[in-house]
C-alpha cells in the first residue's frame, strides 16, 4: 500500500541519508529509528508530502502521492514533533477544532470518552496552558482513540508520557493494526506493540 | 467547504477573544497613532479635514500590519500549520477562512472606530459615512494582501520588518482608492468611482490572495 | 522532442550553464561597449541642442534607458522566478536572483537622473507624477524581493518565496501603475506635467534607441557574472565547484 523507492534527503549541503526502500502493508508498522539528526523526522515529513525527497518516489495505492494530493491526505492522519493543540483552548475544544478541521465527525460525548481514555477526565475544561508537557501530549493523543484513517504517522509518540500512558498508546496502535491500518512512528525506545507485524528501519 | 471556512473563523474568533490583549492593543495604536497628528500639524479645523482620509488610512494600514505577523506563526510554531496543511481541503480554502477572521478581529474593529476619530479631525457626516464605507470594504483587502506577506516572511529572521517592506507598497492601490473615496466625499464630489474600485480590489484580496499564500505557506513548511 | 527536453535539462543545470556563461560574458560586454559609446557619441555630440531644454536634456539618453530597463528587468526577473517554480530549475532562481540588484539599480538610476533633469527643466528635484511614483514603487518591490531573498538561509527556499513575491508584484503592477495615474490626475493641482514630453528628432531616438541597447547588454553581462558566482557559492560543496576552483578557466572558457 505504501511505498517507498531510493528516497534522498538533503539538509541544506548535507546529504542526511539515501537510498532509502521500504514497503508497508496492511496490518503493518514501520518503526523508524536513529540517533538525533539521522533524519527521521525529515523521512515522515516526506512520507506526509509535507516536503519532497531530493531523490526518489512514494506511492500510496501504487500512485505518486503527490499526484493524489487531497486523496491521499484523507487517508492520513499525522502527529507531529509539536503537539498541534492551543494552550487557549481546553482539551475538549482542541480535539473538536482538530476533528472538524480534519473532515471528520466527532460528537461531544466521543471526545469525552476519548479524553477520559487517555486519562485527562476531570480536565476537559481547563485551557491547556495550565496542564503539565505529559497532559499536552496525551491531549494530541486522544485523536488516536476515534481515529479510522488507514495510514497513522507519527513522530515520537511517547515523548514526555509516562509508562501508563505509553502502553496506552502502544495498545491504540496495536487496534489500529489489528484493523488493517497502517502506521510508521519514529522512536528512541523499543516499545511492543501485540498486533500487526513490525519492520524496523534504521537511518545513519 | 462552507463548513470548513465556518470552523476556521469560529476557531480563529475563539483564539482571538481569549487573548483580548492583542486585538486591544491594536487599536489604542491605531487611535494613537491617528491622535498624534493634529499634535503635530496644528489643530486648524481647515488643514485637519484636508489631512483626515489620509492620515486615518494610513493609521490603519499600519495598525493591520502590526497585527498580521500572528496570522500565521502561532499556528506555525504549536503545529497546527502542519495539520492545516494537511487537511484533506485545499490550503487556498482554510487560508481564506483565515484572512476573514482576521479582518474580523482588526478590519471590522477599526471601521466602526474610525468614524469616532474622524469626528476629531472635523469631518462632515457624509465624509464620515463615506470613511466608514471604505474602510468596511478596504480591510479585507488588507488582510488579503496581507496574508501573503505573512506567509512569506514565517519564521525568517527579522519576519516583522521585513514584512512591512514587502506588503506595504501593495497596498499602495488601496491606500490611493480608500483615501481617494474619503477625499472626494470631503470636497464634495461623488465617491462611487473610488468604492467601486475599492470594491473590486477587496474582492481581488480576499479570494485570489489565499492561493498564492497557501503555496508560500507550503513552501515555509517544507 | 524527447531530446529537446534533455537538451534544456543539460542547459538549465549550473555544471553545463556555468561554462557557456562565461563563454558568452566578454561579447555581452564588447557589445555593450560598442552601443553605448555609440549611443553616447549620438547623445552628446551628433544629437542638435533642444530648442526649449537647452543641453539639459541630454540627460534622458541615460534616464529614458534606465526606465525602460528597470520594468524590463522585473518582467524577466518575474518570468525566470516562475519558471523555476514551476519547473524546479535550479537555474531559474539564480538568474532571477541574479537580475534583481541590477533592476533595482537601474530603477534607482532612473529616479536619480529623472531628479537632476526636473531641476534644471522645472526647478524641482521631485514631482509626484504618475511616472516618478510608479518608478519609486518599483523600486520598493525590487528592495522587497531583495531583502526577502536575502534574510532566508536556505536557497531553495529564498528562490521559491522570491518568485512567488515577484509573481504577486507583477500582477500588482498595472495595478499600482493606474491607480497612481488616477491618483495624479485627481491631484494635479499646481505641479508640472512630465507627460508633454517635446517632439523628438530623429537622432535623438536613435542616441536612445542605442543606449538602450548598451544598458541592455550590460544588464545581460552583470547578470551572467552575478549568475556564476550564485552558482559557485550554492554548489560548493559539488565536485564540478572544487574542480573549477582547482584549475579556473579550464572549464570556463576566458575569464
Amino acid at each position: 500500500m505504501l511505498e517507498a523507492s531510493n528516497i534522498e534527503c538533503v539538509r541544506g549541503e548535507r546529504t542526511l541519508f539515501s537510498h532509502v526502500d521500504f514497503r508497508l502493508d496492511g496490518g503493518e508498522l514501520l518503526d523508524l529509528q536513529g540517533g538525533n539528526g539521522s533524519g527521521k523526522t525529515s523521512l515522515l515529513r516526506m512520507i506526509c508530502g509535507l516536503s519532497a525527497p531530493a531523490n526518489g518516489e512514494i506511492r500510496w495505492r501504487g500512485e505518486l502521492i503527490g499526484k493524489l494530493g487531497e486523496d491521499y491526505r484523507r487517508e492520513l492522519c499525522f502527529l507531529g514533533h509539536h503537539n498541534a493543540i492551543k494552550e487557549e483552548l481546553t482539551p475538549l475544544e482542541n480535539l473538536l477544532a482538530s476533528a472538524k478541521l480534519a473532515d471528520e465527525i466527532l460528537d461531544a460525548g466521543e471526545a469525552l470518552d476519548a479524553l477520559e481514555i487517555v486519562g485527562l477526565a476531570g480536565r476537559e475544561d481547563l485551557a491547556c496552558r495550565y496542564l503539565s508537557q505529559g497532559q499536552k501530549r496525551r491531549v494530541a493523543l486522544a485523536r488516536l482513540v476515534n481515529e479510522r484513517r488507514a495510514l497513522w504517522l507519527l513522530d515520537e509518540p511517547y515523548v514526555a508520557l509516562d509508562a501508563a500512558a505509553v502502553e496506552l498508546i502502544a495498545g491504540l496502535i496495536g487496534a489500529h493494526l489489528q484493523r488493517g491500518g497502517l502506521a510508521v512512528l519514529t522512536t528512541h525506545q523499543t516499545v511492543n506493540i501485540v498486533a500487526g507485524s513490525v519492520r524496523q528501519l534504521r537511518l545513519n | 467547504m462552507l463548513n470548513l471556512i465556518r470552523a476556521i473563523i469560529s476557531r480563529d474568533l475563539r483564539l482571538a477573544l481569549r487573548r483580548r490583549a492583542d486585538l486591544v492593543s491594536a487599536l489604542f495604536f491605531f487611535i494613537i497613532v491617528v491622535s498624534l497628528f493634529p499634535l503635530g500639524v496644528g489643530p486648524e479645523p481647515e488643514l485637519l479635514r484636508k489631512l483626515a482620509p489620509g492620515v486615518l488610512w494610513v493609521a490603519a494600514l499600519l495598525a493591520t500590519l502590526l497585527s498580521l505577523p500572528r496570522l500565521f506563526a502561532d499556528d506555525h510554531r504549536d503545529g497546527t500549520l502542519e495539520q492545516l496543511a494537511l487537511a484533506p481541503q485545499p490550503l487556498g480554502l482554510i487560508v481564506l477562512g483565515k484572512v476573514l477572521a482576521h479582518w474580523l478581529v482588526s478590519g471590522l474593529p477599526l471601521t466602526l472606530l474610525a468614524p469616532v476619530l474622524g469626528i476629531q479631525f472635523d469631518l462632515s457626516g457624509e465624509a464620515l459615512w463615506v470613511l466608514a464605507f471604505s474602510l468596511l470594504i478596504g480591510t479585507p483587502a488588507l488582510s488579503g494582501i496581507g496574508a501573503i506577506g505573512a506567509a512569506l516572511t514565517l519564521g525568517v529572521r527579522g519576519g516583522g520588518v521585513l514584512l512591512s517592506l514587502l506588503v506595504l507598497p501593495l497596498y499602495i492601490p488601496v491606500l490611493i482608492f480608500g483615501a481617494g473615496a474619503v477625499d472626494a466625499a470631503v470636497i464634495g464630489l461623488g465617491a462611487q468611482a473610488h468604492l467601486s474600485l475599492l470594491g473590486a480590489m477587496m474582492l481581488g484580496g480576499v479570494f485570489f490572495a489565499p492561493w498564492p499564500t497557501a503555496a508560500a505557506l507550503r513552501i515555509a513548511l517544507e | 522532442m524527447g531530446n529537446k527536453l534533455i537538451n534544456i535539462y543539460r542547459f538549465a543545470s549550473p555544471q553545463a550553464f556555468y561554462p557557456l556563461a562565461g563563454k558568452m560574458i566578454p561579447w555581452f560586454w564588447t557589445l555593450a561597449a560598442i552601443f553605448g559609446i555609440a549611443g553616447l557619441y549620438i547623445g552628446f555630440l551628433v544629437a542638435p541642442t533642444d530648442a526649449q531644454q537647452g543641453e539639459g536634456y541630454r540627460i534622458i539618453f541615460l534616464h529614458v534607458p534606465a526606465s525602460w530597463l528597470s520594468m524590463f528587468i522585473y518582467l524577466v526577473m518575474a518570468f525566470w522566478a516562475g519558471l523555476g517554480l514551476g519547473f524546479n530549475f535550479r537555474l531559474s532562481g539564480m538568474m532571477a536572483s541574479a537580475l534583481a540588484p541590477t533592476g533595482a539599480l537601474f530603477a534607482f538610476l532612473s529616479l536619480w537622473t529623472g531628479a537632476l533633469w526636473g531641476k534644471p527643466m522645472w526647478g524641482t528635484w521631485w514631482v509626484w507624477d504618475a511616472r516618478l511614483t510608479s518608478e519609486l514603487i518599483l523600486l520598493f518591490l525590487y528592495v522587497g524581493f531583495i531583502a526577502l531573498q536575502s534574510s532566508i538561509d536556505d536557497p531553495r527556499r529564498a528562490d521559491k518565496a522570491g518568485a512567488i513575491l515577484a509573481l504577486v508584484g507583477v500582477v500588482n503592477i498595472p495595478i499600482i501603475y493606474f491607480s497612481v495615474k488616477w491618483w495624479n490626475t485627481l491631484h494635479q493641482g499646481s505641479s508640472v506635467s512630465l507627460t508633454k514630453s517635446p517632439s523628438m528628432a530623429v537622432t535623438m531616438l536613435w542616441g536612445m534607441l542605442l543606449c538602450a541597447l548598451g544598458c541592455w547588454m550590460y544588464s545581460i553581462a552583470v547578470a551572467l557574472m552575478r549568475v556564476r558566482s550564485i552558482m559557485l557559492e550554492r554548489e560548493r560543496h559539488t565536485d564540478w565547484v572544487r574542480a573549477e576552483l582547482a584549475e579556473p578557466g579550464e572549464h570556463a572558457g576566458q575569464e
